[in-house]
C-alpha cells in the first residue's frame, strides 16, 4: 500500500505503475484458485525411507540416460543433489538437531498454480494443465533460461552440454501417463506410501486430518498450500520445512509480482508521447517566441536609426540652408561695402588731384578677379 | 590518414586483430561445443556474465542514444546537438552488438524472433525487453542512417529520413523507458533469489534512473575518449559545443543520483532492511551507494559548479563503473545469495574473453565509422540542413 501511493508520487512513470497495477491485476487474474479437478500429490516425509525408488521409476518412464551410480546404492544420498538434465527428481537426506535418524525428502517441480516459469516464458513454452500439472513443449525454446532464474524452488534444468538442441528439462508429473489414467511413475512404485495421488483439494484435506490426528508426528504446516500462490505438490514434515531446505517463499504468485511493471506498459505507451509532443512543442513554442522577439527588436532598431539619420539629415540640410544664407548675406554686404567703397572713391577722385584717382582705380580689377 | 599509410600495424591495431582473433576461435568453440563448454554457468546459475554485463550493462551504457537525442530535439538544448550524431551513433552500435551477444547466449540462437513472430509470451518481461529492444534497434538504425547516406551521397533518401527525426525520437524515448526499466523488473519475480538490499518492488524505477545516469555519463566519458583519439575529425562546432554539452549532461546526472540515491534510502527504509547493513552483503552495498551513486553526484555537482572539465570526467569515470558494480550486483553478486560459496558462480575465462571480444568488435566499428563518416562533423553539403 505505501508502496503504491509512493510510487504514485513519483510522477508520470510512477504514476503509470501505481494506476496499471489494478487493471492488470484483474487481467492476470492472479486470485486464480487452480483448476476444480487439478491433481497432485502430498509427500509425507515422515513416511519417506530414502530408498531412491521414486528416482528409479522416474528414469524408466521418462526414458532418461542412466545415472553413474546404481539406484540402489544408497550413499548417494550423502551429498546433498539437485536435479538436473538428466534427473527430474532427487531424494536427499537430511540430518536434524535432536533427531536420530534421518528424514528423507523427495524434489522436483512442484507444478504451481501459477506457474513463475510458465509466466516468464516470452515464448509460452510452458502449459499449466488442467490436470494440475505444468510441462513444457521445446520445439517454442528460445533457450534464454529465463524460467529458471524466475522459479521459486530453482526447478528448471537445462542441456548446457548440448550444442544443437539443448532444452529445458523438468518433472512432468507423468502429465501423459495420467491422461491414460495411470499413477505418476514415483507415486504408483513408492513402497511405504510415502506419495498420495489424489485432487488436489482432496490430498489437502488428507494432510489437514493427518496433523490433526497426530499433532506431535507434525508441524502444521503444509508446504505447497500458500507457497508462491500454491502448488499442486504438497510437503507435510515433523520438522519446520527449512530444515529441509525447503526455503521460504513468499505467498505471491509470479504473475501478481509482476503485474506491477506490466501494468505500467500500457500507460507508458499511452501517456508518454503525449507528454514528450507537449515538451517539444513547449520548446518550439519558446523558440518561436524568441525568435519573434528577436525579429521585433531588429525592427525597432532600424526604425530608431532611420529616425536618427532623418534628424541628422535635417540638421544638416538646416545648417546647409543657414550657411548659405549667411554666404549670400555676407556676398551681398561686401557687395554693398564695396559699392560704397568704389562710389565713396569716386566721389573722392572727383574732389581730390589727377595721380591718387589713378592708384584707386587700379586696384579695383584686380580685386574682382 | 598519414599514419594509415605509413603503417597499419600500429600497436593497437595489432592488439585488435589478436583480440578479433581470439573471439573468433571462442565463437567457433560456442557454436559447436555448446554453452557448457565455454560457461562456467549451471542449473543454479543460468545467467552469468554474457546477460549481467553484456545485456543489463550494454543496454544501460548506450542509453546516452536517447538521453541526448530527447534533451536537443524534445526539451530544445540545441547546444547540444553536435553531440548527438555521436551519441546516436554509439547507442546503434551498442545495442546491435547486444543482439550478437545474447546470441551466444541463447540455447537456440536461430530462435531468437520467435517471441515476436510466433508465439508471444504477454505475460513475460522478457518478452517487453525482446519486443522493445527488436524495434528500438531498428528505430536507431534510421535515426543513425543519414551519417551513412551522406556519406554515400544518397541526398534524396537522406532528406527524408531526416524529416522523420521527431518522431523517432519520441519513439525512442518510449522504447527506451519501457525496456530499461523492464530489465530491472526482470528480477522482480525472484524474490527469493535477489538480496532484499537490491530486491525491490521499484527495480523498473531504480533501472530506468540509472541508465539516464549511464547515457548522460557515457556521452562526457567518450567525448573525453574521442577528443585524445580523433580530435581532428571533429568540427569547430563540435569542439566548442563539446564543454557545454559536458556541464549540461554533468548537471542532470548529478540531479538523478542525489534523487536516486534517496529513493534507494526510502525503500531500504520501506522493508526495513537496515539490518543487512551490518553483513558483508551490507558493505558491499555501502560500496556501491558511497564510491558510485553519492560521490559521483558531488563531483557532478563540484565540477559544474567550478567549471572543472577534469572533475566532471573523473565523476563520468565513475557513474560508468557504477552502473556496471550495480548491474553485476542484481544480476550476480547478489544474486543466489542463499547458496553456499561451492554453488556460486564465476565466470570462466572464455565468457570474459567473448565479451572482451564483443566491446572489442563494437569500438572497432566505430572507429571505422568516426573516421570514413560525418559523426564527429557536419558534412559540408548538408550544413543547416538540420
Ligand atoms: S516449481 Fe518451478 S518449474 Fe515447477 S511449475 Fe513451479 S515455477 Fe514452474
Ligand atoms: S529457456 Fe525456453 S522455456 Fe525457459 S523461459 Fe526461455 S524460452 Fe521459455
Amino acid at each position: 500500500m505505501h508502496r503504491r501511493k509512493f510510487l504514485s508520487l513519483l510522477g508520470g512513470a510512477g504514476l503509470a505503475s501505481a494506476m496499471g497495477v489494478t487493471k492488470s491485476q484483474a487481467a492476470s487474474g492472479h486470485s486464480f484458485n487452480g483448476y476444480p479437478d487439478a491433481m497432485g500429490v502430498l509427500h509425507d516425509s515422515t513416511r519417506c525411507i530414502g530408498c531412491r525408488k521414486c528416482e528409479e521409476a522416474c528414469y524408466q518412464v521418462n526414458d532418461l540416460p542412466k545415472p553413474e551410480k546404481e539406484f540402489k546404492d544408497l550413499t548417494v544420498l550423502d551429498t546433498k543433489r539437485r536435479t538436473d538434465a538428466k534427473t527430474y527428481t532427487v531424494v536427499n537426506k537430511y540430518n536434524t538437531a535432536g533427531l536420530e535418524h534421518p528424514i528423507f525428502r523427495k524434489q522436483q517441480c512442484n507444478h504451481c498454480m501459477e506457474p513463475a516459469c510458465a509466466s516468464a516464458c516470452f515464448v509460452k513454452a510452458f502449459t499449466k494443465n488442467s490436470d494440475g500439472s505444468v510441462t513444457y513443449n521445446g520445439d517454442l525454446c528460445v533457450g534464454c533460461r529465463y524460467c529458471m532464474i524466475a522459479c521459486p524452488f530453482s526447478v528448471p534444468t537445462f542441456e548446457y552440454d548440448d550444442a544443437f538442441d539443448p532444452l529445458i528439462q523438468k518433472c512432468t508429473m507423468c502429465h501423459p501417463r495420467i491422461q491414460e489414467g495411470k499413477l505418476p511413475g514415483c507415486v504408483e512404485i513408492c513402497p511405504k506410501e510415502a506419495l498420495t495421488f489424489g485432487r488436489r483439494e482432496d490430498l489437502l484435506g488428507i494432510a489437514r486430518d493427518r496433523i490433526r490426528k497426530y499433532p506431535d508426528r507434525y508441524v502444521k504446516h503444509i508446504y505447497g498450500e500458500h507457497e508462491a500462490g500454491g502448488t499442486n505438490w504438497l510437503y507435510l514434515s515433523g520438522v519446520p520445512h527449512t530444515e529441509l531446505g525447503q526455503i521460504e517463499v513468499g505467498k505471491t504468485s509470479a504473475p501478481e509480482l509482476t503485474s506491477g511493471a506490466l501494468g505500467a506498459v500500457p500507460m507508458v505507451v499511452g501517456i508518454w508521447p503525449v507528454l514528450l509532443t507537449g515538451a517539444y512543442a513547449i520548446s518550439k513554442r519558446k523558440e518561436k517566441i524568441a525568435q519573434e522577439e528577436k525579429a521585433e527588436a531588429v525592427r525597432a532598431t532600424r526604425e530608431s536609426a532611420q529616425e536618427e539619420a532623418e534628424a541628422a539629415l535635417k540638421a544638416a540640410m538646416d545648417k546647409a540652408t543657414k550657411d548659405k544664407a549667411a554666404a549670400v548675406e555676407r556676398e551681398v554686404k561686401k557687395a554693398v561695402a564695396e559699392a560704397e567703397k568704389a562710389f565713396e572713391e569716386k566721389l573722392a577722385a572727383a574732389q581730390a588731384p589727377a595721380g591718387e584717382a589713378d592708384t584707386g582705380a587700379g586696384e579695383s580689377p584686380e580685386e574682382e578677379a | 590518414m598519414s599514419s594509415n599509410q605509413k603503417s597499419f600495424w600500429t600497436p593497437g591495431n595489432i592488439l585488435t586483430a589478436f583480440i578479433l582473433a581470439g573471439g573468433l576461435v571462442l565463437t567457433v568453440l560456442r557454436f559447436t561445443q555448446g554453452i557448457g563448454a565455454v560457461t562456467n554457468l549451471d542449473d543454479n546459475n543460468p545467467w552469468g556474465v554474457w546477460i549481467g554485463f553484456d545485456l543489463l550493462c550494454g543496454v544501460a551504457l548506450a542509453a546516452g542514444g536517447y538521453v541526448t537525442s530527447a534533451s536537443c530535439y524534445l526539451f530544445g538544448l540545441k547546444k547540444y546537438h553536435s553531440a548527438v550524431r555521436p551519441a546516436i551513433t554509439t547507442a546503434f552500435l551498442g545495442y546491435f552488438f547486444v543482439v550478437i551477444a545474447l546470441l551466444y547466449d541463447l540455447g537456440h540462437p536461430w530462435r531468437l524472433p520467435y517471441p515476436l513472430v510466433w508465439s508471444q509470451g504477454t505475460t513475460s518481461l522478457l518478452f517487453e525487453v525482446g519486443l522493445c529492444v527488436a524495434t528500438y534497434v531498428t528505430v536507431l538504425f534510421v535515426e543513425w542512417s543519414p551519417a551513412a547516406l551522406e556519406w554515400l551521397g544518397f541526398r534524396k533518401i537522406r532528406n527524408f529520413v531526416i524529416k522523420l527525426t521527431l518522431p523517432l525520437t519520441i519513439l525512442g524515448v518510449v522504447l527506451s523507458t519501457m525496456h530499461q526499466s523492464s530489465l530491472g523488473a526482470l528480477f522482480v519475480i525472484a524474490p527469493g533469489k535477489l538480496h532484499p538490499l537490491w530486491y525491490s518492488s521499484f527495480l523498473p524505477v531504480f533501472f530506468f534512473m540509472s541508465s539516464m545516469v549511464a547515457g548522460a555519463s557515457m556521452v562526457i566519458f567518450e567525448g573525453a575518449l574521442t577528443h585524445k583519439g580523433l580530435h581532428h575529425k571533429m568540427d569547430k562546432t563540435h569542439l566548442e559545443e563539446a564543454e557545454g554539452v559536458a556541464f549540461g549532461m554533468a548537471k542532470a546526472a548529478s540531479f538523478i543520483l542525489l534523487g536516486y540515491f534517496f529513493i534507494k534510502m526510502f525503500d531500504i527504509t520501506m522493508d526495513n532492511d537496515w539490518h543487512y547493513l551490518a553483513t558483508g552483503y551490507g558493505a558491499l552495498f555501502m560500496v556501491e551507494m558511497l564510491g558510485f551513486v553519492a560521490l559521483p553526484a558531488f563531483l557532478y555537482a563540484l565540477g559544474v559548479r567550478e567549471k572543472n572539465l577534469t572533475m566532471v570526467r573523473v565523476a563520468s569515470v565513475f557513474g560508468v563503473l557504477g552502473i556496471v558494480f550495480n548491474r553485476f550486483n542484481v544480476s550476480m553478486l547478489a544474486f543466489n545469495w542463499q547458496l553456499p560459496a561451492s554453488e556460486r558462480y564465476f565466470p570462466h575465462w572464455m565468457e570474459i574473453g567473448i565479451s572482451i571480444f564483443i566491446v572489442t568488435l563494437i569500438v572497432t566499428t566505430y572507429r571505422f565509422i568516426a573516421t570514413k563518416m560525418p559523426v564527429l562533423y557536419e558534412h559540408p553539403e548538408y550544413k543547416d540542413a538540420h
